[in-house]
C-alpha cells in the first residue's frame, strides 16, 4: 500500500519562499479593504446618526451589495480594474466590509446613553470633543465586534480572488487541484485560518486596550 | 474606465443577444434550473440539521458555546480551498462529494441565528407561558419560535446567499449551474460568457435576498415585527 500521504512536510520546506509571498500577498488583500472599509464607515456612520433617514436606505443599498456572490463581483470588475490585479479583489472586499461595519458604526453611537451625551454637554465639550472624547470610545466595543466580522470574512474571501488570477494563498488551492495534490490546499486552508485567527486576537486585544474601563468593572 | 464599461455592456449583449445561450444542455434555463436544484437541495439539508439543533440549544442551554464556534469557524474557513479539498477526498466525477461543503456551510448560520433567536427572547414572555401551564415543547412552539422568528429567518437568508455564492464557486471543481458560464469563459477566454453568467448569479442572489425579505412579511407575527426592529 503506497498511499499518497495527507501532508508532504517536505513539500512545505522547499516551497515555503513562494508560500511566503503568497502569504504576504493575501495579508495585504484582506488588510487594504478592512482598513479603507472602517474609514468610509465612520464617517457615513456618523452621517445615519444624524440624519437618520439616511440610514434605512444605506443599510439597505449594503444588504443588496452583501448579498452579491463575491466571484461574480470580481468578474463584472474585470472589463473596468483588469484581470488578475489586486484591485479586482479587494474593491469588493472594500464593499463587504462597509456592509458589516456601518451598521455597527450606527449601533454604537446610538448605545451611547442620553445621561452620558447630556452630562458631556454640561461639561462644556465642543461637539467635536465630545465625539471624540466621549462618543466614540464608547461605541468602540460594537464597533469591533463588526471589524472582527468584517476581519475574517475579509481574509477568507480573498481566496476566492485566486479564480481570477489573484487570490493570494487562495492560489494554493487551485495548485493542488490541478495536480491533485493535498498538501498545497491543507497548507492554505491552515494559514487562511491561522490568519483569520491572528486578527481576531489582535482585535480583542484591541479592545482591551481601548475600552481599560470594561476590565476594571469586571465580566458584565 | 469609460471604454472599459462600453466593452462590458458590448460583451453582455453579445451573451443574453445570442439564442444559442437560451437552450440546450448548457443553455442559461438550464443552468439556472440545476443552480435553484443544488441551492435549495443544500439548503433544505442545512435546515434539517441546523434548525433542530439550534431550537434544542436555545431551548435547553447547552451547547451554546459549539454554536457560536461553528460559526465563527465557518466564517474563517476558505470556501473554495474546502470544496476542492472534500472534492479530491471524496472522489471526482458525482455532485455528492460538492454538496457536502456546500451543505457545512450553510449549517452555522442557521445554528447560530436559530439560538441566538430562542435565547434572545424575553424571560419573562417565557415564564409567563410556563404559567399559564403551557409545557416545554408548546412553549417553544407557540412562543418561542414565533417571537424569534425574525431572527431565525436572518439566519436562514445568510444561509441561502451562502448556498447561491458556493455553488458558483464550485462550478470549478466540475458542478453544473450557472456558475459553468464564469469557470468555462475562464477557461476559453470567452469573455462575455463569463461577464454574462457573473450577472445572472448577482441577479440571483438579489431575487433570494427579495424572496426572503418577502417570506418575512409573509410568516412574522405584525405584533413580533412592529415591537422589535428587525435588519
Amino acid at each position: 500500500m503506497h498511499e499518497e500521504p495527507l501532508v508532504r512536510w517536505d513539500w512545505i520546506g522547499r516551497n515555503w519562499p513562494n508560500i511566503q509571498v503568497l502569504l504576504e500577498d493575501h495579508v495585504v488583500m484582506s488588510l487594504v479593504p478592512i482598513v479603507v472599509g472602517l474609514l468610509v464607515a465612520l464617517p457615513l456612520g456618523l452621517a445615519c446618526v444624524r440624519w437618520r433617514w439616511l440610514y434605512q436606505p444605506t443599510v439597505g443599498v449594503m444588504n443588496v451589495v452583501y448579498s452579491l456572490p463575491s466571484l461574480a463581483v470580481f468578474i463584472v470588475l474585470i472589463p473596468v480594474t483588469g484581470l488578475a490585479t489586486r484591485t479586482t479583489v479587494m474593491i469588493p472586499l472594500t464593499f463587504y466590509a462597509m456592509a458589516v461595519l456601518i451598521p455597527a458604526v450606527v449601533d454604537g453611537l446610538t448605545a451611547v446613553p442620553d445621561h452620558v451625551r447630556q452630562s458631556a454637554v454640561a461639561m462644556g465639550f465642543t461637539p467635536l470633543r465630545r465625539l471624540l472624547r466621549v462618543e466614540l470610545p464608547i461605541a468602540v466595543p460594537v464597533v469591533l465586534a463588526g471589524l472582527r466580522v468584517a476581519a475574517v470574512s475579509s481574509i477568507s474571501l480573498v481566496s476566492v480572488g485566486a479564480l481570477v488570477g489573484r487570490g493570494g494563498l487562495g492560489y494554493l488551492f487551485i495548485d493542488g487541484w490541478q495536480r491533485q495534490f493535498y498538501t498545497p490546499i491543507i497548507v492554505g486552508i491552515v494559514l487562511v485560518v491561522l490568519l483569520a485567527a491572528v486578527a481576531d486576537m489582535l482585535l480583542v486585544l484591541a479592545q482591551r486596550l481601548l475600552t481599560p474601563w470594561s476590565r476594571a468593572r469586571g465580566s458584565a | 474606465m469609460v471604454a472599459g464599461e462600453g466593452v462590458g455592456v458590448n460583451w453582455l449583449i453579445d451573451f443574453f443577444g445570442d439564442p444559442a445561450n437560451w437552450s440546450g444542455p448548457d443553455g442559461i434555463p438550464v443552468r439556472l434550473l440545476e443552480h435553484l436544484q443544488f441551492s435549495a437541495l443544500s439548503l433544505l439539508l442545512a435546515v434539517l440539521i441546523a434548525l433542530p439543533l439550534g431550537l434544542w440549544i436555545g431551548h435547553t442551554g447547552k451547547g451554546a458555546l459549539f454554536a457560536v464556534l461553528s460559526a465563527n469557524a465557518a466564517r474563517a474557513l476558505p470556501t473554495l480551498g474546502l470544496l476542492v479539498l472534500i472534492v479530491l477526498l471524496m472522489g471526482v466525477g458525482t455532485d455528492i462529494p460538492v454538496l457536502i461543503p456546500l451543505v457545512a456551510l450553510a449549517v452555522p448560520p442557521i445554528l447560530v441565528n436559530t439560538y441566538e433567536g430562542i435565547r434572545g427572547v424575553d424571560p419573562e414572555l417565557r415564564d409567563a407561558a410556563y404559567g399559564m401551564g403551557l409545557r416545554g415543547g408548546q412553549v417553544l412552539g407557540r412562543v418561542l419560535v414565533p417571537v424569534a422568528l425574525p431572527l431565525i429567518l436572518l439566519g436562514l437568508r445568510i444561509a441561502a446567499i451562502q448556498v447561491v455564492s458556493t455553488a458558483t464557486v464550485a462550478a470549478y471543481v466540475g458542478l453544473g449551474g450557472l456558475g459553468r458560464f464564469i469557470i468555462d469563459g475562464l477557461a476559453t477566454k470567452d469573455f462575455p460568457r463569463t461577464i454574462g453568467g457573473a450577472v445572472l448569479v448577482a441577479l440571483l442572489a438579489l431575487a433570494v435576498q427579495l424572496g426572503f425579505t418577502f417570506i418575512q412579511r409573509l410568516v412574522v407575527s405584525p405584533g413580533v415585527s412592529e415591537r422589535q426592529a428587525v435588519r
